[in-house]
């Protein structure tokens, strides 16, 4: 690909118009593992996936989310899960996936033409 | 598919306003150029809680110090929010915040100018947040999902960062004369490099718009700067204060306020590093980064020695 993009917007600086320096950071040796935060919004409600975080352990990845996620009485039960934990399926193969559900309208309760007598249904 | 084909579909889900998620085929500078704006953009809610840091200590009244510290959290949620979205395209946290470090990653200019009174927490919040909003609105619609998704979380968490700020410098402006003072000279300072947020003029690019065709972004730079300028003039009043710019006049023509230009010279320099903190800002970062290493080892210390021990506790009980 040949273009350029030479447009630089808010928070859109390109490296070379930066600056620099020699600051050398040492290796991070205690890398926390990333979680996924599920949070119920209220009682009676599923969870819901809201976003990831780092934490060293559950316990902390309980407490982080609080802190991150619930900051305005946004839950009342939090779920966290590794993030290697997840499986995911392949959005390339989304539509063969998906196809044997599509062809079978019946599954619908609009497929079925009644009269309109028939009440409470 | 060829990259031909694959690049085609994938113009064809931006067209038709499909979103794009992580595990979906992409034109690398399509990633590289989300993964440089997102990581950025979360550097600067994280170096953006220092100007504003500063402050806490000295807030004048418990009220708020309260605010104060509720903003300042919010913005190291937001910076996380978006680490997380970054991390989506293929790069680590420690690798973003080495680049940060090093200087290689940049952050919002507006970060590396001091905050010299009270009344600058008022003017951020008004003029910075309000500037930040402006351009976080319409990345609520950016074609990359978890960008989109972490904006519109931010947004909503925004507007109290932009109404306390407007608010705490009505309260300075209906005060005693230094107050006034006080407020006017804040808002003095932070007029111009609040409008240098937005970046450079569109007429700076010569070549075709990627990042507009790629929908990562809906306005341009002179757009969103127009609106900000056309909305704060009119908020200013409110205040009975005055905006620095001699320059600005309503044009009937253009149904738009004109408005002065940008010093070019001074952005430039400060991106480059030679504004009044940009020094002091990543000190601070670094020392942060480097006191807090001992936490971060303790914790992954005990996580794996408290996995050890229920692991023995299970042998045990069996
Ligand atoms: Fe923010
Ligand atoms: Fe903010």
């Amino acid at each position: 690909m040949n273009f350029q993009i030479r447009k630089f917007y808010y928070g859109d600086i390109p490296e070379e118009k930066g600056g620099g320096s020699n600051y050398q950071t040492q290796a991070e040796s205690a890398a926390w593992p990333l979680w996924e935060v599920f949070i119920r919004s209220k009682q009676g409600l599923d969870h819901k996936h809201v976003g990831s975080l780092k934490a060293a352990d559950a316990q902390m990845a309980i407490e982080n989310a609080r802190d991150v996620y619930t900051r305005r009485m946004e839950g009342v039960s939090i779920w966290v899960v590794e993030s290697k934990y997840i499986h995911a399926s392949n959005p390339d193969e989304a539509e063969s996936l998906y196809d044997p559900a599509n062809d079978k309208v019946y599954r619908h309760p609009t497929f079925y033409d009644l009269p309109d007598e028939v009440k409470h249904m | 598919m060829s990259v031909h084909d694959l690049e085609n579909t994938f113009q064809r889900k931006i067209d038709e306003e499909v979103k794009i998620e992580p595990k979906d085929w992409m034109p690398e500078a399509y990633r590289k150029t989300n993964l440089r704006q997102i990581s950025q953009h979360a550097h600067s809610e994280i170096v953006g809680m220092l100007p504003e840091g500063n402050w806490i200590s000295r807030a004048p009244s418990l009220k708020r110090k309260a605010i104060l510290l509720a903003k300042v959290q919010d913005e190291a949620g937001h910076g996380l929010y978006l680490y997380c979205a970054a991390e989506t395209l293929g790069m680590s946290r420690e690798q973003m915040i080495d680049d940060l470090h090093s200087g290689k990653a940049k952050y919002s200019s507006i970060f590396n100018y001091p905050t010299l009174t009270w009344a600058d927490m008022g003017a951020i919040g008004w003029l910075v947040d309000g500037a930040a909003i402006l351009n976080q609105v319409m990345l609520c619609r950016t074609s990359y999902g978890p960008y989109a998704r972490a904006m519109v979380r931010i947004c909503k968490e925004e507007s109290f960062h932009q109404r306390q700020g407007f608010e705490s410098l009505l309260v300075l402006s209906k005060g005693t004369p230094e107050q006034k003072a006080m407020c006017q000279d804040a808002i003095n300072r932070w007029w111009w490099p609040s409008l240098m947020m937005f970046g450079p003029k569109d007429s700076e690019s010569t070549n075709s718009d990627q990042s507009m065709k790629w929908k990562i972004k809906r306005k341009t730079n002179d757009e969103l700067r127009q609106q900000f300028v056309d909305m704060c003039v009119e908020q200013v009043k409110l205040l009975g204060m005055t905006l620095p710019d001699p320059h600005l006049k309503w044009n009937e023509a253009r149904g738009h306020y004109d408005f002065g230009e940008i010093d070019w010279n001074e952005f430039w320099n400060v991106v480059k590093g030679n504004g009044p903190c940009n020094k002091q800002r990543l000190d601070a970062r670094r020392k942060a980064h480097e006191e807090g290493r001992w936490v971060r080892e303790a914790a992954a210390a005990h996580a794996e020695k408290q996995k050890i021990k229920a692991a023995k506790d299970n042998l045990a009980a069996a």
